[in-house]
């Protein structure tokens, strides 16, 4: 009985300690989800801080006459005559409509850079497209150049620099107040690819990019993965080689990319001769690194359909393949659906093997099939992180933000086809 | 399932069959790699070029300038690319790597030069720095001043410390931040210059090119080199108003504000264009790009986008690569490279 009490109270007297034990335990724990959380915020809110105006564009409206003879060109359609004719002058002309007192050689100069640097050639398009335009008066919205656009949208921000000139800066406040110089929804940031002028640059290109990449990815690693695990998990036999081949199969997924990069380089480009920058090209590439994920994530959802639906389909007489493949397979979908695109998201975020099969590149035309050259999301956010020009700080911001857009749309992809397919037994 | 899945699986090989057994393509495309300090040149004519004319716009990948040359001279094809930028001349050895492999016939284009300049207000007196002052001033760790082999913090903070013959003036510098250009090509010309010149510093270079590298490169973080932000025309305002201070910028810059501050003279050189095109100015370097001629007529556009390049409205006194920062060779050097572009003559090897 002594005993007894004894020990009571040597659980009692610990009782409290236990429970302050527990209780630092759980804070530690909310500690740590707490920075992780915090972590998370900080970034977003310094992205979407920083990129919610690269959603927005400024342009220069302007009643443009498209007077032949300020252009020196009598006939759209004579390439010989477009390559020395002059389409930036009825820009300024229509320009100095709005500053009569603007007459000299400099200041018609410093006006024509309000405007975007290619706005010559919208002129030069739009005449090529509609030649018979010529002489007209069009109402046309051109982008404003990256400096206007810097001092109309950033006005008392730190972090960015007026480099407008004084003159300049009052006739973009006048402009300002006629409405001639707006901002709206930046659609050019969706509808082209690569530019050096910030007003000029989008995403486009690197969408199509990034999308044709991964299907190629996808054609490759799923088919293989799945293959390549259902024969291991199914067919294989137990010995020494499989057991060689799964150790191998673990430390591949554990290879840092930049690996399979070189591989690409030496093999597809090397041995093959295969053209650099190709959707292709990265998408095998991206395709052998996500192998090892896809054949992980499939032999574990293999191995988790219960052996009673293969001892019942055997039982009724279903031969080995009909069993794999009439119920093994189906049952193990959703899990193998899920690896993949989980995979899949990893291989969009990747950029550093497509460093060295030259996929990170300057690439301004829209790819239009498998063997364009091409770049991918992520490699334009980079490039455009480290360019100069202050407009690309915003925009490189903006494509992270359709980036995480994409990444976020394909994990919940992958959790709705789980919940969805997913059978319980 | 299994019928899309054999699908995807045959697509897949035919792909990727498809894609091996065709090594040497039909490519309309222009392909450009190498140097990244050029990088920002040629992309700008390169966009030009492709919006001015109906040729798509040429592909360009920065390397740097000895990855561009080594992918350049591996041959003739349409695998391999047509131009290569380059910061600097191709060596000997690298233009017999190019004969070797084919590429017998190389066009080489010397588009300009980078300059970078050292300035201070017109109101102060004129100044002239060595480049082993310049890194001295600057530099985060220097060789021991009291003699011996060791690298110290760097002790000075007065000019006359370094040398007497230097004025007694406290050492003030803005330049600019680490995500700059210039400050690349500031810290590896006039940095890693003066750091040369120091013997132990310069066996360094052979033993353990890492330490050498972050012994050259690194900036002093004390005090005397001030970061200005990215905006050049702040640190123009700041030296006019404070004779003391010296700043560091690209070579525009004081071409436009000569009202308001002078350059200092680097190793006796004046940093005029004359000086720096002609590789006599210390701090600057000549920009370089070569052409392979085997593939002009075979990918399309090649002859025009040198043309282009080679226009006086790009790369002239008043073209639209000054706005970038490129410092133009001298006209009557302009006109005959401009000549040779033409007729694409090729290099003899004898001019390396």
């Amino acid at each position: 009985m002594s005993d007894q009490s004894a020990q009571a109270e040597i659980v009692r007297n610990s009782l409290k300690r236990r429970y302050r034990k527990e209780r630092r335990f759980r804070l530690y724990g909310i500690l740590a989800i707490f920075i992780a959380l915090a972590s998370l915020f900080i970034l977003f809110a310094d992205i979407i801080g920083k990129g919610h105006t690269g959603f927005v564009k400024t342009t220069i409206t302007l009643e443009v006459v498209l007077d032949s003879e300020l252009m020196y060109l009598d006939d759209p359609t004579d390439a010989d005559q477009r390559s020395m004719a002059d389409f930036s002058a009825p820009i300024i002309a229509a320009l100095q409509e709005h500053f009569p007192e603007a007459d000299s050689a400099g200041e018609k100069r410093e006006l024509g850079r309000l405007i975007g640097t290619y706005a010559a050639s919208e002129i030069r398009d739009l005449l090529i497209a509609k030649p018979d335009l010529l002489n007209s008066t069009q109402s046309i919205e051109f982008p404003a150049h990256d400096r206007v656009s810097v001092y109309v949208k950033h006005p008392d921000n730190s972090q960015y620099s007026i480099k407008l000139s004084e003159q300049q800066q009052r006739w973009v406040d006048e402009l300002l107040e006629k409405g001639v110089i707006d901002t709206s929804f930046n659609d050019v940031l969706f509808s082209r690819g690569d530019s050096r002028e910030p007003a000029n640059a989008g995403v486009l290109g690197a969408i199509v990019g990034s999308l044709l990449t991964m299907l190629v990815t996808l054609a490759i690693a799923f088919p293989v993965g799945v293959a390549a695990a259902v024969y291991l998990e199914e067919f294989a036999p137990q010995n020494k080689i499989t057991d060689f081949i799964e150790v191998n199969i673990n430390n591949l997924a554990a290879v840092p990319s930049i690996i399979f990069g070189l591989l690409g380089l030496a093999v597809f480009i090397g041995l093959f001769g295969m053209p650099r920058s190709v959707p292709v090209l990265g998408g095998m590439v991206l395709a052998l690194m996500t192998l090892p994920t896809i054949i992980i994530s499939s032999r574990a959802a293999i191995k988790s359909v219960p052996p009673s639906i293969r001892e019942a389909a055997e039982g009724i007489g279903a031969s080995k393949m009909q069993v794999v493949l009439h119920h093994v397979v189906p049952l193990a979908m959703p899990g193998m659906l899920t690896g993949s695109i989980i995979g899949m998201a990893q291989a969009l975020g990747e950029t550093a093997p497509l460093l060295l099969i030259g996929m990170v590149a300057f690439i301004v035309d829209v790819p239009g099939g498998f063997l364009d050259s091409a770049t991918v999301l992520p490699v334009q956010i980079y490039l455009w992180a480290s360019s100069s020009e202050q407009g690309f700080v915003e925009l490189a911001s903006a494509a992270i933000m359709v980036l995480l857009t994409f990444m976020i749309i394909m994990n919940a992809l992958a959790i709705w086809l789980r919940k969805r397919l997913e059978r319980r037994w | 399932m299994i019928k899309l899945k054999t699908a995807l699986t045959t697509l897949a090989l035919a792909g990727s069959i498809a894609a091996v057994s065709s090594p040497a393509m039909a490519r309309d495309t222009i392909n450009i790699v190498g140097s990244s300090t050029v990088y920002p040149f040629a992309t700008v004519v390169a966009e030009r070029f492709g919006r001015n004319t109906d040729f798509p716009t040429p592909k360009l990948e920065s390397t740097g300038s000895g990855g561009g040359l080594q992918l350049f001279c591996q041959g003739v094809g349409t695998q391999h690319p047509d131009i290569t930028n380059a910061s600097r001349r191709m060596k000997k050895s690298e233009f017999d790597m190019c004969q070797k492999n084919g590429v017998k016939e190389i066009t080489e284009v010397r588009i300009g030069a980078d300059g970078i300049v050292i300035a201070r207000s017109n109101k102060a007196d004129k100044l002239d720095l060595s480049l082993e002052q310049v890194f001295l001033a600057l530099a985060k760790e220097v060789p021991d001043p009291d003699g011996g082999d060791k690298l110290v913090a760097n002790p000075y903070n007065n000019w006359s410390e370094i040398d007497s013959s230097l004025p007694d003036l406290e050492i003030s510098v803005m330049g600019p931040p680490p995500t700059s250009g210039t400050r690349d090509a500031f810290v590896e010309l006039a940095m890693e210059g003066g750091c040369k010149k120091f013997d132990m510093i310069a066996q360094m270079e052979d033993e353990n090119e890492n330490k050498f590298k972050s012994v050259c490169h690194s900036m002093r973080e004390d005090g005397p080199f001030i970061e200005a932000g990215e905006n050049d025309n702040l640190i123009v305002q700041r030296l006019a108003q404070d004779a003391d201070t010296l700043g560091v910028f690209g070579y525009s810059f004081l071409m436009e504000n000569t009202g308001q501050i002078q350059a200092v003279t680097v190793d006796a050189v004046e940093p005029t264009p004359e000086n720096i095109s002609s590789d006599k100015y210390p701090i600057a370097r000549s920009l370089w790009f070569y052409v392979k001629k085997a593939h002009v007529g075979v990918v399309p556009g090649i002859e025009q986008y040198v043309a282009e390049f080679t226009k006086e409205s790009t790369w002239g006194d008043n073209g639209y690569l000054i706005d970038v920062g490129l410092i133009p060779a001298p006209r009557n050097e302009r006109m005959k490279i401009a000549k040779n572009v033409k007729e694409l003559n090729s290099m003899t090897g004898n001019e390396l």
